[in-house]
């Protein structure tokens, strides 16, 4: 149930010691932190777990957000530092955008369900599973600025870089992303042209 | 960069509506003459709107219902600026300011400034430079350290206890 309060009004409540006010900031922001943390972390299970890790720090932290910038973007922070965490104690590999292995290993992961994908013809479903198919950095930065309504300076300050440096790596992002859809749906491409 | 991906990189920039006034007249004075530019265009706004189209994921049902159980067993903890005490961060930068004067002024202290004169020498000679004369007993050396590396120790039980202690307050 939707209270239509500003984030900082059901903060400010949450503060004040009225704790079920949070549940209406998880209903609010869950979708948008389980995408973000599924495109670092690719099992649903552990996907979920930690998003719900995410959701619990930042409410121990609460007393901590200042206001000074929008509180997805300080949710969104909780949500890379986290995510960044698990992975490295599960000791995978997060690679940089600059890794030329980057695409072997995306290529090998996805060629399993390729056979699958041929037959996905929603145009909506082929864009979301071609963004699953990037790799992490790529994934994360346009799920930030496309679905999570954070500009370039927001993005910069959840990733701690640079604006421009996250325009260059939102342009080379969507430039992985065409090519990705090229190769791995051209029937669609085909038909969108 | 090639000629390609410098078009794509100026229209994303005008899609996203980052270009600079004089840009965006220049490009869309491009759109509206140049086919090529017209074409790229077209296919970046179609990957653009799919983009925006992209569905965001759900997790289970009992989502909420699980975060709020486990953050039942928590409370929020206080501030970070209400329990870290600036008089003891300046504290630690006076130690360290002090520590360096301490050994620049020791320093300069030991150099010969009587010593030949080096407008005349082109090179300065490495291996003239006698080390030993700034430290030149090697026990004061480590009894100094061993006390800085001490005096951080503490410091740093001493900041934790008093952090227990606010939280047992709260």
């Amino acid at each position: 149930m939707s209270t239509g309060q500003s984030d900082t009004e059901i903060i400010s409540r949450v503060l004040k010691g009225e704790h079920n006010a949070y549940a209406e900031l998880v209903n609010r922001y869950q979708n948008y932190v389980f995408t973000l943390t599924l495109r670092f972390i690719k099992s649903r299970e552990d996907a979920e777990e930690v998003s719900q890790d995410i959701f619990v720090k930042a409410y121990r932290s609460l007393a901590d957000f200042r206001g000074a910038s929008k509180f997805s973007t300080w949710l969104y922070t909780i949500v890379n530092t986290t995510c960044i965490t698990f992975l490295r104690k599960k000791k995978l590999e997060v690679h940089s955008l600059d890794n030329e292995k980057v695409f072997e290993v995306a290529d090998s992961q996805d060629s399993g369900f390729r056979a699958n994908l041929v037959e996905q013809k929603s145009k909506v479903n082929m864009v979301t599973r071609a963004i699953a198919m990037l790799n992490p950095d790529d994934a994360e930065v346009i799920t930030l600025f496309y679905k999570a309504e954070q500009n370039l300076e927001e993005i910069g300050r959840i990733l701690g870089l640079e604006t421009n440096t996250v325009k260059v790596r939102l342009h080379r992002a969507r430039q992985r992303l065409k090519e990705k859809m090229e190769t791995y749906f051209a029937e669609e491409v085909r038909d969108l042209n | 960069m090639s000629m390609q991906q410098n078009i794509e990189n100026r229209l994303w920039d005008y899609i996203d509506g980052t270009s600079s006034v004089d840009e965006k007249s220049a490009i869309e004075k491009l759109l509206e003459s140049n086919l090529e530019w017209k074409n790229k265009y077209r296919e970046l706004l179609e990957v653009h709107g799919l983009m925006k189209s992209a569905e965001l994921e759900h997790p289970s049902m009992r989502f909420t219902k699980n975060v709020m159980e486990e953050i039942a067993k928590y409370h929020i903890a206080p501030a970070t600026k209400t329990y870290i005490n600036k008089k003891i961060i300046w504290g630690i930068a006076a130690f360290f300011i002090t520590l360096i004067v301490g050994f620049l002024i020791y320093g300069f202290g030991q150099i010969d400034w009587s010593a030949g004169n080096s407008t005349t020498d082109k090179y300065i000679d490495l291996n003239k430079i006698d080390l030993r004369k700034f430290f030149n007993n090697t026990y004061v050396n480590v009894f100094m350290m061993i006390n800085v590396v001490l005096g951080l120790m503490l410091l740093d039980r001493f900041l934790a206890n008093r952090r227990k202690e606010f939280r047992k307050h709260v």
